[in-house]
């Protein structure tokens, strides 16, 4: 049964990828979406099935597993294809199919005018076949390959407009970047197989719950950060989070379910997966939650200033990511998956209302060029605003509960400074994220436009008609110089994210969490018992989301001169943080020009003067020879006779005195 | 008649004919000098067939008096041929082996 719920999103991807290869521009993003569509929901349906299934069981024995075939054998060492269901994954694949399926309907609309849409949602299947791969699979390598098979489908994606020469490079930027990520996942697989001499999880468990004193904590410490080294760069975490803003370069879709959603969360998913290992190594867990804070902190002040749309929520992205590191680095297993989920929803909304922004402002993101946008798009709008309520810790929206928990997590994880010093750092992030949540709405709906506004005109009518291609008419029907709201198709997945985006949090009220209870089985009970100060977090975190929330309103709506002038007092501070802090060119000087420069000199001495020199030395030795014997071929035939004749009296001086040495 | 000078005449006889091949640049007289050196190996085989009392070497030289007149013929034959085509006999003009 659980191999179905790959089946699906691979049959797909090869219904897409066969056909839409052979039968190319005859086949439109309707046909191709539907079949991505129902794909998904195909296997959405089975995730539900076995979902149910799986909550009729005993609370202690909540495991479905099935063992699809045999992968490796080789001696004595056998690794099944394994699928492995339960809460965890359940959880996982509930966001993964159903935010997935909403996110596939909605490119429907998004990727209408697209040249190859029957690619885009072939590539957009596969991710989903590699993304459920890997949170049921069963053992280190069947997650891994689902690691790097999500890996490729990002890569592929982000660089989908490849005509674009940088939308190309930043593909390769975060390929690159989640190669290094993987070098550390790798070498932790190997440690923990050297360890255990097992890679399935449920072993490894029993090896953890039996070892007592015979583990070895160092190896497990160490091979725990190599695995969170891969988390980072998956999750994008400082240092490797600098491929998921450029990753912004793909179609919005595809930000909203690879670099939002789902795949940033598996390093997230992979920590919580392996929680039994990594809570036998506090000081990992400390360096997770540090840099997790780190990351919140850093990446929310870069949103702050930035003016693309989608670069503001992939910053966010990355710190809400934070978030979710320093959750899991406290312990707080439940909570980081708490928030995985909610932030999926929000976040999916966030960008998917974006890419109804930027297909409505026909391809524009700077926020500076929008404005007053409420007019023009109501239902984007609505949504919209619910998504940045949500995000901002709204009392009773999802955003709220799940950044709470974690908050209050960390508040009570150590004594002392550490826990308050990241319950201070989590607090900031919540009011900086509150603030430029409110920023990019207000810039976006609010406000006068700042682009030129069109009359309803018949000549721009057909001027842009022509310009972008509508064929469907009826579409478009009457706004098109203007921004237009989109199609429904698009509307209506805004409208159930945004619904969820409200209710969700509700699966995990503080106190009697529902997700935390149905969590226990993986990651142990919930022992958050929510004391007195539980309350004084919660108060502080409502009032830092209003204060957030309201200078935002203030400063973009209220008083739209304020905010130049404050960036004209602050220049330094503003081109520091509109150019997120140089981290790029720092690397740059560090780390990619060295491995430029040792490339030009493998290039350059290696091999073109070592390597080339030795092949085409012999070569020249040949020609040479060439030459100098070419002299000899004079055509005067007496030379050549000449030649014979001191031959013949060298062979015969030869028989007659040489034989006799 | 002693053996060795009449081995002598012949070993000179042999060396006039390859001085000519290799010196001369008419071809005319480059086939003759081969001619030369041909005759000169007859001698050579006579004057031993007579000093073994061997009847071998008077069959060889029949047969290198055989050879040499095809030889002859066909050499001829090319000549002309030559001739007719480059309008020359000289082996300075006729170079077109090289390279």
């Amino acid at each position: 049964m659980l191999a179905l719920i790959l089946a699906f999103p691979l049959l797909g991807f090869l219904i897409n990828g066969i056909t839409g290869g052979f039968l190319g521009k005859k086949f439109s993003a309707k046909t191709a979406g539907i079949i991505a569509s129902s794909a998904i929901f195909a296997s959405f349906c089975v995730v539900v099935g076995q979902f149910i299934q799986l909550s009729s069981m005993e609370e202690g024995s909540r495991v479905i597993e099935n063992v699809v075939f045999q992968w490796i054998t080789v001696g004595d060492f056998s690794l099944p294809f394994v699928l492995r269901f339960d809460p965890l994954t359940a959880i996982m694949c509930m966001v993964i199919t159903g935010v997935g399926f909403l996110i596939h309907v909605y490119s429907i609309g998004y990727m209408s005018h697209d040249k190859t849409p029957p690619k885009f949602f072939c590539y957009l299947n596969l991710f989903s076949f590699a993304m459920l791969a890997l949170v049921l699979g069963g053992n280190l390598p069947i997650l891994f390959l689902g690691w790097e098979g999500v890996g490729l489908c990002s890569y592929l994606l982000i660089g989908y407009w490849y005509e674009d020469d940088a939308k190309a490079s930043a593909g390769k930027k975060a390929f690159i970047v989640n190669r290094i990520g993987d070098l550390g996942f790798l070498i932790g697989i190997f440690l923990i197989f050297s360890m255990f001499n097992t890679l399935d999880f449920a072993s490894i468990k029993q090896a953890v719950a039996t070892g007592g004193a015979n583990l070895n904590i160092k190896l497990i410490t160490i091979a725990t950060m190599c695995l969170f080294v891969g988390a980072m760069g998956k999750s994008a975490q400082i240092p490797l989070y600098v491929w998921l803003p450029d990753a912004m370069a793909g179609p919005t879709p595809v930000s909203a379910l690879i670099h939002a959603a789902t795949m940033v969360t598996a390093g997230v998913y992979m920590i919580v997966r392996m929680n039994f290992l990594f809570s036998l190594a506090p000081e990992t867990l400390m360096l997770i939650s540090g840099i997790g804070a780190l990351t919140a902190i850093f990446a929310a002040t870069i949103a702050i200033v930035q003016t693309d749309i989608k670069k503001v929520l992939a910053y966010s992205t990355v710190s809400q990511l934070g978030y979710m590191f320093m959750a899991v680095g406290v312990g707080a297993f439940s909570a980081g998956v708490f928030h995985l989920m909610t932030h999926a929803f929000f976040k999916a909304l966030l960008f998917l209302g974006s890419g109804s922004v930027i297909h409505g402002m026909h391809e524009e993101q700077d926020i500076m060029k929008m404005g007053g946008l409420k007019k023009y798009m109501p239902k984007t709008f609505i949504t919209f605003l619910i998504g940045t309520l949500a995000i901002s810790g709204f009392p009773l929206l999802s955003g709220f509960f799940s950044k709470d928990e974690i908050l209050y997590s960390a508040f009570s994880s150590h004594e002392g400074l550490a826990g308050t010093g990241l319950w201070v750092v989590g607090t900031i992030t919540a009011l900086l994220t509150a603030f430029y949540m409110t920023r990019v709405t207000c810039l976006t709906f609010l406000g006068t436009p700042r682009f030129k506004e069109h009359k309803e005109d018949h000549h721009h009518h057909e001027a842009h008609a022509s310009d972008h291609n509508h064929d469907d008419g009826k579409e478009h029907g009457h706004s098109h110089g203007n921004p237009h709201e989109s199609p429904n198709v698009m509307v209506i997945p805004l409208i159930i994210l945004a619904a969820l985006s409200v209710f969700g949090g509700l699966l995990g009220l503080p106190g009697h969490s529902w997700l935390a209870e149905w969590l226990a089985p993986v990651v142990g009970p919930h022992h958050g018992e929510h004391g007195g100060d539980a309350y004084f977090v919660m108060a502080v975190s409502v009032a830092v989301g209003f204060i957030g929330m309201g200078m935002g309103y203030l400063l973009y709506v209220k008083t739209p001169e304020v905010p130049k002038k404050i960036k004209n007092s602050f220049a330094l501070v503003h081109k520091l943080l509109f150019n997120k802090y140089y981290v790029d060119e720092i690397y740059e000087v560090l780390f990619i020009e060295p491995v430029k420069k040792l490339g030009r000199f493998c290039w350059k001495v290696l091999d073109v003067i070592i390597v080339d020199g030795a092949v085409l030395g012999v070569a020249r030795l040949a020609k040479v020879t060439g030459e100098v014997t070419r002299l000899l071929q004079t055509g005067a035939i007496q030379v050549y006779a000449v030649f014979i004749t001191l031959g013949l009296v060298a062979t015969v001086g030869y028989i007659i005195y040489g034989i006799r040495f | 008649m002693n053996t060795t000078n009449v081995l002598i005449f012949s070993v000179s006889l042999f060396f006039i004919g390859l001085f000519g091949v290799l010196v001369r640049k008419n071809i005319l007289i480059v086939m003759m000098s081969i001619e030369l050196m041909l005759n000169a190996t007859n001698i050579a085989f006579v004057t031993f067939a007579k000093e073994l009392e061997e009847v071998g070497g008077q069959m060889a030289v029949f047969f290198i008096i055989t050879v040499a007149a095809a030889e002859a013929a066909v050499g001829l034959g090319l000549l002309i041929a030559l001739f007719r085509n480059l309008k020359t006999v000289s082996t300075e003009d006729i170079q077109l082996l090289k390279e």
